[in-house]
């Protein structure tokens, strides 16, 4: 375990070395390139002309010194990585990292909730599904999971706006931010209300994909474990079914949930920056998809470079889980 | 013969039955076709197909055929904008599929296509019409036929896709391929960078990337290409990793023969079928991430129709415009979920538990 371990912490550094790489490469696709302006002029000939992109371009030049050599440039870009100094924003001046600071916590919520909820009813389900393998009831939850699936999720945002936030039918849920006008007065029960209130249809949005997903994992997982010779060993020593199940089967169908956790959250964000802009969420997605209308390239090149970092932080956690559940994993 | 020597070492449990008989493809498209859901989705994605191909004819501001003064015109083909001096557009009532006589000439007859709008041509007089005989699905909000936006959209839609996942097909099967088969330092460098790119958010990376390239269709397939190949990567080099402890690759290496031969001719027909599904899983995913792209407004330039484009519109007459959300939304839905379906019905198809 601690030789896995050790490996696998290793294994972090050029993983760590090649994000900063990748966001380099993002760089060098801001203006300020030489390259990229003459691509630009190609292009359109619209950039460089007037005088505020004529000083962001120099804003970008200078601040991840875009004049000097390749090598250097690359070098310069891992020292500010490493310092968590991503420079201020274009936009307003602060300093990056607080904005980020700021717009973090509203994010986490949103995930969190919408992560707990997914493996709250999507392991349930699936273990439902599998043990009533070919059931009607399995066979229809396995297409509602299906269709649920294959739902684009902005599609859907729009939908639950146009029918439950005011638009053709009930108006029933807000449409528009974390909280109502005038609540930072009220007591905090109240506060707390208003903010679940106005999270329900953006965590609805984040979440039935995943739900969907891991669902029908979980039930591929247990189907596939269900027909391994110790379940039908535990079976034959007379165990109840319920044992079976919880004790012997779906601990081993555990595994491949477990590790999708660390894949979910990439998606999550991602699913963040379409559902935070469409429900006017100050959170991390709003301030990405913000920073991308305005070309405020410290902004972006920050949150490219933390939520990869937190990705990883991820991964490795997915990891360490899996080999602590599965004694296999020690022996290599 | 060559076919059959690959079937022989299938890295799955065969049935002697099916060796002698069939093929490994004939037998999983035998599977396929008994999933009702999977054939159906199938048929919805040759559909697509259809009108995407089609798409000229079947929504279009000229006519597919007239007769003028004793000559014959293919209006949709030909740049002839008018018909002594009048546009084809003057002509047009609204009239489809009917032989229309009453321009020019006696004789003279018109015939036009399903849908005879075009999907950039506005009439700012019927902007936001609802659903009627005229506009089958309505109009947008500089009166453009929502009804040809989409048919065209269909074009965007699918060749964003195969584009894109061809795109990623291509890298991902050199890389995996690579990485399965020679191991070491080069399967831990690939091995580095299909996980670089999984901590990336790859939405997210992708509108970074297309806000800093001049809008165009081809950036966005490039881009989703090049961050959706790792998949398929992970895929073909877990399968080269099995393949290559088999003894017909020790024997072919034995024999002499070299890298690039055992790769391409050994190796590679073995581990297409989790390329296979995945490529088609790919496929709803690149159609979804253009939708997503044109909703929020980085996807095609406009006027190009596309229908997370359509769908973006919708969210500013949101009180009023349902079919602006109704219609593209179910289109892209459809499609991705057709797309889904094949994909599982060939996974299912293809899994060796149904072989035994």
């Amino acid at each position: 375990m601690k030789v896995y371990l050790v490996k696998r912490l290793l294994q972090i550094i050029p993983t760590l070395l090649g994000i900063t790489l990748v966001t380099f490469m993002i760089i060098q696709l801001a203006p300020g390139n030489p390259a990229f302006l003459k691509l630009r002029m190609a292009g359109e000939g619209q950039v460089g002309e007037t005088a505020i992109s004529k000083q962001i371009i120099e804003q970008t030049r200078q601040l991840y010194g875009l004049d000097k050599p390749l090598p250097i440039q690359y070098l310069l870009w891992v020292k500010r990585v490493l310092t968590f100094d991503f420079g201020t924003s274009y936009k307003d001046h602060r300093k990056v990292i607080e904005k980020i600071a700021e717009r973090l916590p509203v994010t986490l919520q949103l995930n969190i909730i919408s992560m707990l909820l997914v493996y709250l009813i999507a392991i349930p389900c699936g273990v439902f599904s599998a043990t009533h393998s070919g059931s009607a009831s399995d066979r229809l939850l396995t297409l509602f999971f299906f269709l649920l699936y294959s739902l684009p999720g902005f599609w859907v945002a729009v939908l639950l706006i146009m029918f439950l936030g005011g638009g053709e039918l009930w108006d029933v849920f807000p449409i528009y931010g974390v909280s109502s006008v005038g609540s930072e007065s009220w007591p905090f029960p109240a506060r707390l209300l208003d903010r679940l209130w106005h999270l329900v249809l953006p965590v609805f949005c984040l979440t039935y994909g995943s739900l969907a997903y891991l669902s029908r994992l979980t039930r591929a997982s247990l189907l596939e474990v269900i027909r391994e010779d110790y379940v039908r060993t535990a079976r034959a020593k007379g165990l109840s079914e319920r044992i079976v199940i919880f004790k012997h089967a779906f601990r081993n169908a555990l595994l491949p949930i477990v590790t999708l956790l660390a894949f979910l959250l990439p998606a999550m964000f991602g699913g963040s920056v379409i559902i935070e802009s469409i429900f006017s969420i100050p959170g991390m997605g709003q301030l990405a998809f913000e920073a991308v209308l305005s070309r405020d390239y410290p902004v972006i090149m920050a949150i490219t470079t933390i939520s990869a970092l937190l990705t990883l932080a991820g991964l490795l956690l997915g990891d360490i889980l899996y080999a602590a559940l599965d004694p296999r994993i020690k022996l290599e | 013969m060559e076919r059959k020597h690959h079937i022989n070492w299938l890295p799955m449990d065969f049935d002697q039955r099916h060796q002698d008989t069939k093929s490994y493809w004939r037998t999983v498209w035998r599977h396929f076709l008994r999933k009702r859901m999977a054939v159906a989705g199938l048929w919805f994605t040759l559909f697509l197909f259809g009108v995407a191909i089609l798409a000229p004819l079947l929504a279009n501001d000229r006519p597919l055929l007239a007769r003028h003064r004793g000559q014959w015109m293919w209006p949709v083909f030909s740049n002839v904008e008018t018909l002594d001096s009048q546009s084809w557009k003057d002509l047009r009532k609204g009239l489809r599929f009917v032989l229309q006589t009453d321009i020019g000439a006696p004789g003279d007859f018109a015939i036009w296509p399903p849908v005879p709008y075009s999907p950039t041509e506005h009439h700012l007089l019927e902007c936001w019409a609802s659903p009627n005989a005229t506009h089958w699905f309505g109009t947008d909000d500089s009166g453009r036929d929502v009804l040809s936006r989409m048919i065209h959209g269909a074009r965007i839609s699918l060749s964003v896709g195969f584009v894109a996942v061809g795109i990623a097909l291509a890298i991902g099967i050199s890389l995996g391929a690579l990485a399965g088969y020679f191991g070491g330092w080069i399967d831990h460098v690939i091995s580095r960078a299909i996980e670089i790119l999984l901590t990336i958010p790859t939405f997210f990376l992708i509108i970074a990337i297309i806000a800093f390239l001049p809008p165009s269709i081809y950036n966005i397939m490039v881009v989703i290409g090049l961050t959706g190949w790792t998949g398929v990567a992970r895929f073909v080099r877990a399968e080269f990793l099995k393949l290559r402890q088999l003894d017909f690759i020790k024997a072919s290496r034995a024999l002499g023969a070299s890298d690039t031969r055992i790769i391409l001719v050994h190796m590679l027909p073995n581990a297409m079928a989790p390329v296979l599904v995945s490529a088609v899983f790919g496929i709803a995913g690149a159609i979804l991430t253009e939708s997503s792209l044109s909703f929020l407004g980085f996807g095609v330039p406009p006027p190009t129709p596309s229908w997370g484009d359509i769908l973006s519109q919708s969210r500013d007459y949101i009180e009023f415009a349902w079919w602006l959300t109704v219609f593209p939304g179910v289109a892209i839905f459809m499609s991705i979920t057709a797309y889904n379906l094949v994909g599982e019905g060939l996974r299912d198809a293809m899994d060796p538990k149904l072989f035994r």
